[in-house]
């Protein structure tokens, strides 16, 4: 079968994909100035030289740098991404407590996304050059104009600021709890915005684009009505360019929620990137950089068999 | 007793150039299981007619005025909903290129069935079942497993007699072929043709079967029209067509014909090219191109004629033999040396005529 295979192929080229990261992330990381004990020492002024020696000699980063990656990697082999330093935790934890409340927030956004940008992306075909068109086109067009940070701030001071039904800062509940659906609002939207007018623009080139293919005219020549020919035939041909690009901004919204969730207070990922970055959190660094790679290449894997699916044309060998 | 009657249609594109008359008064009617052939270059508006007989001239194309009665209605006063219950039922099209005119994502059969189950309120399997059966009678072999291929799956002339099972599902009254052999090799066109044909009588369905070439026409049609910039210059049976030509236009078609045993070193075009349907030449739009061209030309549109009365028929859709010019009348002997071969269906050949080009 030839889709198993392919899925094998491209699942088997994951390791040395996400070694290749590793190894990027970890000389950039070492290639900026500071490290975590010069962190931690800029806190504490009373640490002295020699402490500060130890502390390093401790946490093995007076290694030379290849020494240091092949301890990491080691590691990591054996499941242990190394800890945050000057605690007790361990990267990997931090990481597994923090995803559920990016993912919560990205899959919001990634859904609120789709349902607007694939209903107005049909719309706008349609109705190409008429007045509905021209409206859906400017909305697309401001909504990838405007940066996310800039506009979770809008919200914040036209929602909780002004116009009320939301506190400023969200209650810290089990985000599984229904109460807390309501708190992902303005922050989905931040972080969906931008996709959904990316991938409307997508839908609405290719529907338009497929409308004027004679398949459409025989469709229609059938007697078929205009909804069916639409919803059916060609919503399915113009799906197979917009998958590929919502299954790459997937990946997108977890790196884009870095800055939303600065803005909103929201504690999930990519604020702990942030941190991380800034107290050279080596280890944290590493395993997040780790996890997004991986969530990238396994949405385009989830993309290439979407694709798969839709166009019987498509064929892995 | 015409299933198809074409009054004064007029269809007028608004295109950034101009006004693009692509239909200009047309007259035609076509008889219950008669086959009429439409001929003309590029550009004579052949398609587009055939496009308003399903009211699917889309923006910025329009139908200006006029007449389609089909079996006694008006097409062009139905609502939308009562011309999809005609389209693909009572009139249906077999398209140019199979290939663009199948959807690539879903099966042969599906496409098919959809059409029957709309129709017809078939339900799913008694549509598969059926769908088989056509796909077996246009001549796909192991229909059965070939109705949940994808059209990628079949070879052109395969996905020719799908599109074919596909206009025919319905048992529509009247079959408009928009150059349905134009996109297959020469081999596979002649059986095709062939298979138009028994099935259209089979089914007792009237075709309309645009071309631009008059060798599809000689082996099919029963009576045809030759349109050029718009409007129809000419009527007659495909054998008058053949062997008396009226229309310098029509005289021009033939003699371009390459035939088998032709000693010239080029073939013979008509000069020029087909005029910008923006601006149409004053007088008759074919003079610039017509070797017998007046100055009476440039001023006068002559409307169809009868030949042998010479009476003005320009109104008249059921016409039998109608030309818009009679210039090249008798002249036929002395320009034209050309045979036609006509064959009956058991292979005899009754009458001696070629197209010439040695397709039969």
């Amino acid at each position: 079968m030839g889709l198993q295979r392919f899925i094998l192929k491209r699942l088997l080229l994951i390791p040395p994909i996400l070694f290749g990261v590793s190894i990027v992330t970890f000389a950039l990381v070492h290639l900026t100035p500071g490290d975590p004990v010069s962190q931690m020492v800029a806190m504490n002024p009373n640490v002295d030289a020699a402490q500060e020696a130890e502390l390093r000699a401790r946490y093995g980063l007076d290694d030379p740098l290849v020494v240091q990656y092949v301890d990491w990697m080691a590691g990591v082999l054996q499941g242990d991404f190394g800890e945050v330093y000057g605690s007790s935790q361990d990267a990997a934890g931090v990481l597994v407590a923090r995803l559920p409340e990016t993912i919560a927030l990205g899959l919001f956004g990634w859904v609120f996304a789709l349902v607007i940008a694939i209903p107005t992306g049909i719309y706008a075909a349609v109705k190409k050059d008429q007045l509905g068109d021209t409206v859906s086109r400017f909305l697309a067009l401001s909504g990838i104009s405007i940066p996310n940070f800039w506009l979770g701030l809008m919200l914040i001071l036209l929602f909780p600021l002004t116009l009320g039904g939301w506190p400023v800062l969200p209650p810290r509940e089990s985000l599984a709890s229904p109460a807390m659906l309501w708190y992902l609002v303005l922050p989905g939207i931040t972080v969906g915005t931008a996709s959904a007018a990316a991938i409307m623009r997508v839908m609405r080139t290719s529907m338009a684009e497929e409308l004027n293919k004679e398949y459409v005219t025989a469709a229609r020549a059938k007697g078929l009505p205009e909804r069916t020919i639409i919803l059916k035939h060609v919503l399915r041909n113009s799906l197979i360019s917009v998958v590929t690009l919502a299954a790459t901004l997937t990946a997108g919204i977890v790196a884009g929620s870095v800055v939303v969730e600065v803005v909103f207070s929201w504690p999930g990922l990519g604020r702990e990137f942030v941190d991380a970055i800034h107290g050279r959190e080596i280890n944290l660094i590493m395993a997040i950089t780790l996890f997004i790679g991986l969530f990238i290449v396994i949405m385009n894997l989830v993309a290439d068999v979407l694709y798969a699916m839709l166009d019987p044309r498509i064929r892995y060998d | 007793m015409s299933v198809l009657e074409v009054r004064d249609l007029t269809v007028k594109f608004y295109t950034g150039e101009g006004v693009v008359t692509a239909v200009d008064g047309l007259n035609y009617s076509i008889d219950r299981g008669e086959k009429f052939g439409v001929v003309g270059e590029s550009g004579a508006g052949k398609s587009v007619t055939a496009l308003s007989l399903m009211r699917l001239i889309e923006r910025p194309g329009y139908i200006e005025s006029g007449q389609i009665l089909f079996k006694g209605q008006d097409l062009l006063e139905l609502s939308d909903a009562e011309m999809r219950r005609i389209r693909g039922n009572e009139i249906a099209m077999v398209f140019q290129d199979a290939q663009t005119a199948l959807n690539p994502v879903y099966t042969v059969g599906e496409q098919i069935s959809e059409a029957l189950r709309h129709h017809l309120d078939y339900g799913e399997a008694e549509a598969k079942e059926r769908t088989i059966e056509l796909l077996d009678t246009v001549g796909i072999p192991a229909a059965e497993s070939r109705y949940s291929d994808y059209p990628h799956e079949f070879s052109g002339g395969m996905q020719q007699r799908a599109i074919i099972a596909m206009a025919l599902s319905c048992d529509p009254d009247l079959l408009i072929c928009d150059e349905p052999t134009t996109a297959l090799d020469v081999t596979i066109e002649a059986k095709i043709l062939e298979e138009i044909e028994a099935l259209a009588d089979e089914f007792d369905t009237a075709i309309q079967l645009i071309t631009h070439d008059l060798g599809v026409i000689a082996e099919v049609c029963d009576r045809v029209m030759v349109m050029y910039a718009g409007s129809p210059v000419e009527t007659a049976s495909a054998e008058e067509l053949f062997y008396d030509p009226k229309h310098p236009y029509t005289v021009g078609l033939m003699s371009a014909i390459p035939r088998i045993g032709d000693r010239r070193e080029s073939l013979q075009t008509i000069p020029g090219t087909m005029p910008d349907l923006v601006e149409l030449p004053p007088g008759c739009s074919f003079h610039p191109r017509c070797p017998f061209a007046e100055e009476a030309c440039t001023r006068r549109d002559p409307p169809l004629m009868d030949p042998e009365t010479g009476a003005d028929v320009s109104d008249d859709p059921g016409v039998e033999r109608a030309a818009a010019c009679l210039a090249h009348s008798g002249d036929l002997e002395q320009d034209l040396d050309y045979d036609v071969t006509v064959r009956e269906p058991d292979g005899h050949t009754e009458t001696t005529v070629t197209d010439g080009d040695g397709r039969v």
